[in-house]
């Protein structure tokens, strides 16, 4: 019998990025492309914000993708099927606005190309045009490639080496792509790193182009009881859990988003060092 | 007459000191500050009370506990009866006995306070409480058969409770939200024979109870056997569970819930609204609690949580969100603590008790100041720039309204500020049940019995009244229950 909380699947997708299937039927059923969940790996665990990668409300599973960068993410990346998640809660904050705006590019950076795998589905459905930009360091690091194309109507890939596709960021490609393409861009949503949305958001700014990104600050509760988690949108304070993840990129202040992310640096390397210390034989394999 | 006792020839005893840790000592901890009463301290102090022919103390007891009765208990050492006396009215004593601004209520009220100092009633229900921690809740047992009691303890994983003659009537109720006035209300519906589910959000039950007082308050324990006192009553509590994004509560009808009372509290916290407020460095009350009490960051790296230590820390506000985030930045090592409070300590809405702990263990009050603007440098929160304040005439609240004073503009360092000014209502789940009236304030709007403008839907608790306090909010969950069984058996809206 599978139990509620239970990691189904694991897929190793590159080095760094680890996919769950985490079955959790209540929270499959209702979830929409946009929202986020919140989960503790364990019963002393923090609680940490994963975006919604994937759902399949027949078979109960969410899909859960993440980056192995601080401790908690390291730990959950050395969990394995059969395993529980302590707590998982959701889905939270605002599914993604989706209706058909025509000509739409997606853009995913890194591991923000999983959450926008459900948003490409959905536009598809709603008989878009879809442009996905897909960027890594390099091929290695690219996930989800098959899946995004089958939805895709034009697929291009970055990366930072030029080990695949075009060489350079995204925003270069992006650039390049609005100059050349006489094709009238109705939107764009992009997700990744906050340096990342920024350079889109300023690219889009001069073109005139609607831009969504999806943002990520630190977060506690993710029900809009802490404030942990504001962010600067058109020079309101907004409760990133509660108000969006997604907002109009153009009138995000990034610049307090990445200063707020860095928060907790030293804690950061001090609980993931120990991490390492007690693990070291379990991550060498 | 109750004046005759005042002029009574009795021996004056005086209030019964409680032991506390020393200040010195406490702030290097997170363990109760106050030990409690020892039995024989507990029954010198019952002495005090004058046994007033009209208690006046009963009056100022917002859920009218048998205060005079259950002190008559302890002097004759009769303890359990005692507790069982205060659970006639008050599901949480142990709590209660803790938090309880006993100084604004029974104590208050009391008639040997007129010339003396009042008697320590919440101290004394504290006693009694704690007193009978280690033994069973419930007693009397009368089950229909014994299959009926075998099944349900079973299914309820219920080891050593005998449920006093509960007759379960399979009627399904939902609360939403696992803080005093859902435990409350849970607790009595399920004794009254009803499938209760619980569900609360966050993934520990207890509300504030856990993620906002402290535990050099309220030790965690007291609140996990409250909770598992509810649960051995067979209320199912459903973590992880948020009203309003897991399921609606329309949804919650179609599953088959024929009631449901919304106690989701104040947990939306306001900020100043001044410039530099999203700095680094810069918490909410709610947050930096929340990290320390619920996810044990004074026990980072141990717990995952961290929080941001640092040697000067700045507290906005005066009520007892601002004395516990005060004295818990000392605990986490803070040198000095500040706490900015725009009117003086006269108003200042804190538990006397807490103002006093406070201050013994070094927190530095700043009356009438307000501040302005939050300065930073490299994002992180650097100074606070204040303006001095005067008091003028009473507002509506009845205390004296501050006034800047022109031209008292002035900084102050700080690493760390929290701002503890005030909670709103979360508006996650209303959102989804615009059917719900509120007001403007977004507090739901109900009436005497907690009934809201949506069929079946109740609600008491911080939702209704704003933030208020724990006993209020366990009043509203035991009126509310009373009410959602007269409905349910008159089906009467
Ligand atoms: C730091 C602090 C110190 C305090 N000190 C005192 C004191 O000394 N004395 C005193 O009397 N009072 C004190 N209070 C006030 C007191 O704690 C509250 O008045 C009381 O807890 C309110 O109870 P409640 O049940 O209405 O709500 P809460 O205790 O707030 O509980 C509400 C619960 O509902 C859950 N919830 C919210 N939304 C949803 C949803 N959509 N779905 C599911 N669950 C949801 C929340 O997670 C929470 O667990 C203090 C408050 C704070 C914050
Ligand atoms: S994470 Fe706490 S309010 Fe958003």
């Amino acid at each position: 019998m599978v139990l509620e909380n239970q990691i189904i699947n694991k897929y190793n997708l590159t080095k760094e990025i680890v996919s769950f299937e985490v079955f959790s039927p209540t929270i499959a059923n209702k979830a929409k492309a946009g929202q986020f969940v919140i989960v503790r790996a364990s019963s002393n665990g923090e609680r940490i914000p994963l975006t919604i990668a994937d759902f399949n409300s027949t078979r109960g599973y969410i899909n859960l993708t993440i980056l192995k960068r601080g401790k908690s993410t390291n730990q959950l990346g050395l969990m394995e099927p059969g395993q529980l998640l302590n707590d998982i809660v959701g889905p939270l904050g605002k599914p993604s606005e989706i209706e058909k705006f025509g000509n739409v590019v997606v853009i995913g950076g890194g591991v923000g190309i999983a959450p926008i795998l459900p948003i490409i589905k959905s536009l598809h459905y709603e008989d878009n045009y879809i442009i996905s930009v897909l960027g890594a360091k390099s091929a290695e690091g690219l996930i989800f490639t098959k899946e995004i194309k089958q939805y895709s109507n034009e697929f291009h890939i970055c990366t930072d080496d030029g080990s695949l596709g075009f060489k350079g960021f995204v925003s270069e490609f992006l650039l390049n792509y609005l100059k050349k393409d006489n094709k009238k861009i109705n939107r764009v949503i992009a997700i990744g790193p906050a340096l990342m949305m920024k350079a889109v958001c300023s690219i889009t700014k001069n073109f005139n182009i609607k831009t969504i990104v999806s943002l990520n600050p630190i977060m506690v509760d993710g029900t809009g009881m802490c404030g942990s988690c504001r962010v600067e949108v058109a020079n309101q304070t907004k409760f990133a859990c509660v108000d969006g993840p997604e907002f109009d990129g153009h009138q995000v202040d990034f610049d307090l988003l990445i200063s707020r992310l860095n928060i907790y640096c030293n804690e950061e390397d001090i609980a993931l060092k120990k991490f390492m210390e007690n693990h070291k034989c379990k991550m060498n394999i | 007459m109750q004046n005759e006792h005042l002029n009574s020839k009795k021996e004056k005893i005086p209030r019964t000191k409680i032991s506390e840790q020393k200040p010195e000592e406490r702030i290097k901890n997170f363990n109760e500050v106050e030990l409690g009463y020892t039995e024989e301290e507990a029954v010198r102090e019952s002495m005090r009370c004058l046994m007033c022919k009209k208690p006046k103390c009963i009056e100022g007891c917002p859920v009218n506990i048998d205060i005079k009765s259950f002190i008559a208990y302890i002097k004759n050492k009769e303890f359990e009866k005692a507790l069982e006396k205060i659970r006639e009215k008050n599901a949480l004593p142990g709590v209660c006995g803790r938090v309880c601004p006993q100084e604004d209520q029974c104590e208050k009220t009391c008639i040997l306070g007129i010339k003396d100092q009042p008697v320590a009633i919440g101290k004394l229900e504290r006693f009694a409480a704690d007193y009978e921690k280690n033994k069973n809740y419930v007693k009397n047992y009368k089950p229909n058969n014994s299959d009926e009691v075998n099944n349900f303890i079973k299914a309820n994983k219920i080891t050593n409770s005998n449920i006093e003659s509960i007759r379960f009537n399979n009627i399904k109720v939902a609360v939403i939200g696992a803080g005093p006035a859902g435990l409350t209300c849970s607790g009595e519906l399920a004794k009254m024979g009803y499938k209760v589910t619980l569900f609360e959000a966050l993934h520990s039950p207890g509300g504030v109870l856990v993620y906002g007082i402290p535990e050099f308050r309220l030790p965690k324990k007291i609140v996990n056997d409250e909770v598992e006192y509810v649960k051995s009553l067979g209320v199912e509590i459903k973590l992880n569970t948020i009203i309003g994004k897991t399921f609606t509560i329309d949804e919650l009808f179609s599953k088959g819930y024929k009631s449901v009372f919304i106690a989701t509290g104040a947990g939306l916290p306001y900020f100043l609204g001044i410039k530099g407020e999203n700095l680094n460095g810069v918490y909410s009350a709610n947050e930096y609690l929340t990290r320390v009490n619920l996810m044990k960051a004074y026990l980072f790296p141990e717990w995952d949580t961290p929080i941001k230590k640092a040697d000067i820390v700045s507290v906005i506000g005066g009520g007892n969100v601002a004395l516990d985030s005060a004295r818990t930045a000392l605990r986490l090592g803070a040198k000095k603590v500040k706490l900015i409070y725009r009117r003086s300590e006269a108003e200042m809405p804190g538990r006397i008790e807490e103002i006093k702990h406070a201050k013994e263990e070094g927190v530095e009050m700043v009356y009438l100041t307000n501040p302005l603007e939050i300065i930073g440098e490299n994002g992180w929160v650097k100074k606070i720039k204040c303006i001095r304040m005067q008091l003028g005439e009473p507002d509506e609240s009845g205390r004296r309204r501050p006034l800047p004073i022109t031209n008292s503009e002035h900084e102050i360092d700080t690493d760390i500020i929290v701002i503890a000014i005030g909670q709103g209502p979360n508006p996650v789940l209303t959102q989804t049940s615009p059917d719900i009236m509120l007001n403007k304030k977004g507090n739901i709007v109900t009436d005497a019995v907690g009934k809201t403008s949506k069929k079946g839907v109740f609600a008491g608790g911080d939702i209704v009244t704003g933030a208020a306090t724990v006993i209020l909010a366990m009043g509203a969950g035991k009126i509310v229950a009373n009410a959602i069984d007269e409905y349910i058996k008159t089906g009467i809206w």
